[in-house]
């Protein structure tokens, strides 16, 4: 029971991991990129979840997560979400990329 | 201050990066809401058992009760600004070259 949520993340990237291996969208090769999009909105992110926790606004059953907390009560895999499921929107984005061939603005 | 007023705030910061401080106007773009709408499916799935299991909990007062899939529509904005600032830092990097 307690491996739910993080299992629910684990299934995110296996799931998209073929876009990276078998259609070559190039995400986590290039990693400095990766992180450089990824890292600042993740810190947003986490802001707006402690201040929700703080608040009371939403919380986590204590039997469906690790119970690994991180300051201000963060369970680890909220600062898990927030770094794969962006992960997942880009390899998912670069994927339509990679089979429509339509342009993002960013080609050279 | 209210999970649906943030919601709702995060959102319009969100347009307001993407077309006025990082210019990418992905919000404009086929390619974003081609990509935008599949994400969109594996999120109302994700975001579905994580409510419906009750893995995560809201307080009824801090959420305005409409409902999809088991997740409170204020997730739906929550996710939109998550996927859509981080797609659009992504192409604002892309076009900075960096690698």
């Amino acid at each position: 029971m307690h491996l739910i949520y993080v299992a629910v993340l684990v299934g995110c990237l296996l799931v998209t991991l073929p876009l990276e291996i078998v259609l070559r969208v190039r995400v986590y090769a290039r990693w400095r990129r990766w992180l450089a999009a990824v890292l600042p909105v993740a810190i947003c992110f986490v802001c707006w979840d402690l201040y929700a926790i703080s608040r009371h606004q939403w919380w986590y059953d204590g039997r469906q997560i690790l119970g690994w907390r991180l300051a201000g009560r963060l369970p680890i895999e909220e600062l898990l979400f927030f770094l794969v499921v962006p992960t997942c929107a880009i390899l998912g984005f670069e994927a339509v990329r990679a089979v429509t061939g339509w342009r993002a603005g960013d080609e050279r | 201050m209210s999970y649906t007023a943030l919601s709702v705030i995060a959102v319009a910061a969100t347009v307001a990066v993407d077309l006025a401080v990082l210019r990418t106007r992905l919000l404009l773009r086929r390619i974003y809401w081609v990509a935008y709408a599949i994400v969109l499916v594996f999120q109302l799935l994700v975001n579905g058992v994580l409510t419906g299991r009750r893995v995560v909990r809201y307080d009824p007062r801090t959420i305005i009760g409409w409902r999809i899939a088991y997740a409170p529509i204020e997730d739906l904005f929550f996710g939109f600004a998550l996927v859509t600032l981080t797609l659009s830092m992504w192409v604002w990097l892309g076009r900075r070259a960096v690698r």
